[in-house]
């Protein structure tokens, strides 16, 4: 991991998508691209709240709200959401550890919701969101922001706001590492046969 | 997991698992309007009871419920188990009309590891809900989720549980959870409640057994109160009710000895006046009713762990 080379392909048959700086910089733009969509520096304009889907959305969605605030002065509340439990793959798994959801002081009663993912890949994950929201409340209008749309879609689902669009093999698996998570900032290609996973 | 049979089964991984598990739902839950998940949508949940039961029997339908499964009653009383049906004959079909999880309270310790042998061709689940003098898992589940909250942790903890040891089934859920979750366990119970063939087996486990209930308050970080089991009860174990109450009952006066932060637990019905005074169970030290909520949850994450996901296959 410590010579990771931009583009190329290393031995362990990974390949860096994104590096730090590339993260740090993508998600500046995603948060000005909320920041124009939304106008939620404008008065009148509805209050936005970041959710974050658990595990890794949870802190994209805080860095999201640093640079939103920076930028325009004014930091939506951020929350965690857990879909485990509205997922339709329970079956097809061993039952997994829940995380907790955490709704900013607010709820999201009228609120614009902004849904916050690593990656955006069958779209199952934003639907089990979707009804885990349905249960917390009804918000004025949610929309999505992913770091990384990797394609192969199984639902009618799209983003608002994608940091990087990366065309991929059904095979593949994208990584998303974050440095509150996995110590360090980057988004690695990596091929099944690799073995590369955690 | 497959069933939930005995508390004795959990290894400490699988234990907190549960209770991680149930915190995260309790916390998931909290202050919802719609207190439902979907989460067992088509999964059918029968409860058999072959025994009297208000609290568990109803815990285990609103857990089943809250977590979106169809969730079937079926009580001795109004079965076919009145034509004279065998236990084993009633199973089998509940399992065929497609029951995924049968959770069953049964008077013969050991019912619900004899079913679980019979439904293993048909894969449906099992959880005891109470067999006999044997085990009620769900109960140490649920007093250990609530010590885990009053107290922080189970880790060294000292935990005192007064009663009738012999023919509670509570207790020996909680001497193997509790221990299997570091803390340490001391029984008090009248002699006649302890006879010589357990104390052995007991000393062989060294588990502390005492007679004095005021010797060991001071140093106890939560007690728990049994209730007497006079329908297990076939002989004098006792000369009154009153003089059990004065030896063995949680008077006021006894309370005063127990540390500041130390919880007092009964698994219920409560007698009151007996194993416990009314105003130690209506005071703040007791945990009782927070006991009966988390039930619900800790049945919520029994429901989850054996019924969302597909068993591992390694």
């Amino acid at each position: 991991m410590a010579s990771r080379q931009r583009g190329a392909t290393d031995p362990a048959g990974q390949r860096e998508l994104l590096s730090g700086g590339d993260v740090a910089r993508t998600i500046a733009r995603m948060a000005h691209q909320v920041i124009e969509k939304t106008a939620l520096d404008a008065s009148g304009a509805p209050p936005v709240v970041l959710l974050g889907i658990l595990s890794r959305g949870a802190p994209l969605a805080d860095r999201l709200a640093d640079r939103i605030a920076e930028f325009s002065g004014v930091r939506p509340p951020c929350g965690t959401l857990d879909v485990t439990l509205y997922r339709d793959d329970l079956r097809r798994r061993p039952p997994r550890a829940l995380e907790s959801t955490r709704l900013p002081a607010g709820g999201i009663e009228d609120r614009l919701v902004v849904l916050v993912d690593d990656v955006l890949f069958s779209g199952r994950t934003i639907r089990a969101a979707l009804d885990a929201l349905r249960d917390l409340g009804r918000p004025r209008a949610v929309q999505l922001a992913v770091l990384v749309d990797r394609g192969h879609r199984e639902l009618p689902i799209r983003a608002d706001y994608v940091g990087k669009n990366v065309p991929t093999a059904r095979s593949e698996e994208v990584a998303v590492l974050l440095d509150e998570v996995d110590g360090t900032d980057a988004v690695l290609l990596r091929r099944p046969e690799s073995g590369a996973g955690e | 997991m497959k069933h939930l049979l005995s508390a004795a089964d959990l290894d400490r991984d699988t234990a907190i698992g549960l209770l991680d598990t149930a915190e995260a739902l309790k916390r998931t839950l909290l202050g919802r309007e719609v207190r439902k998940l979907p989460t067992l949508r088509g999964r059918t949940v029968v409860t058999m009871f072959y025994e009297n039961s208000t609290r568990t029997r109803v815990s285990f339908e609103v857990a089943g419920k809250w977590m979106s499964a169809d969730v079937i009653n079926v009580s001795a009383s109004g079965s076919s188990v009145n034509k004279g049906e065998s236990l084993r004959d009633t199973a089998l079909t509940l399992a065929a009309v497609g029951a995924d999880c049968v959770i069953v309270r049964h008077p013969a310790s050991g019912a619900a590891d004899r079913l679980a042998g019979w439904l293993r061709a048909a894969g449906t689940s099992v959880v005891n809900a109470g067999d006999g003098m044997h085990e009620h898992p769900t109960q140490a589940l649920l007093d250990a989720a609530t010590l885990r909250e009053r107290l922080g942790g189970l880790e060294g903890r000292r935990i005192v549980i007064v009663g009738d040891v012999l023919h509670s089934r509570v207790a020996r859920s909680n001497l193997h959870l509790l221990r299997t979750l570091g803390a340490e366990v001391v029984l008090v119970a009248p002699p006649t409640l302890a006879p010589d063939g357990m104390t052995r087996w007991l000393d062989e486990a060294k588990v502390p057994i005492s007679y004095d209930l005021d010797a060991e308050l001071p140093t106890a970080d939560a007690v728990m109160l049994l209730r007497v089991q006079a329908e297990r009860m076939h002989g004098g174990f006792f000369p009154s009710t009153r003089e059990y109450s004065i030896s063995y009952g949680l008077s006021q006066a006894r309370l005063g000895l127990l540390p500041e932060h130390a919880v007092v637990l009964h698994p219920g019905p409560m007698l009151r006046g007996m194993e416990i005074a009314s105003q130690v169970a209506d005071s703040p030290r007791a945990a009782i009713t927070e006991q009966v909520r988390n039930g619900v949850h800790v049945r919520m994450s029994v429901l989850y762990h054996l019924l969302a996901g597909e068993e591992e296959t390694t």
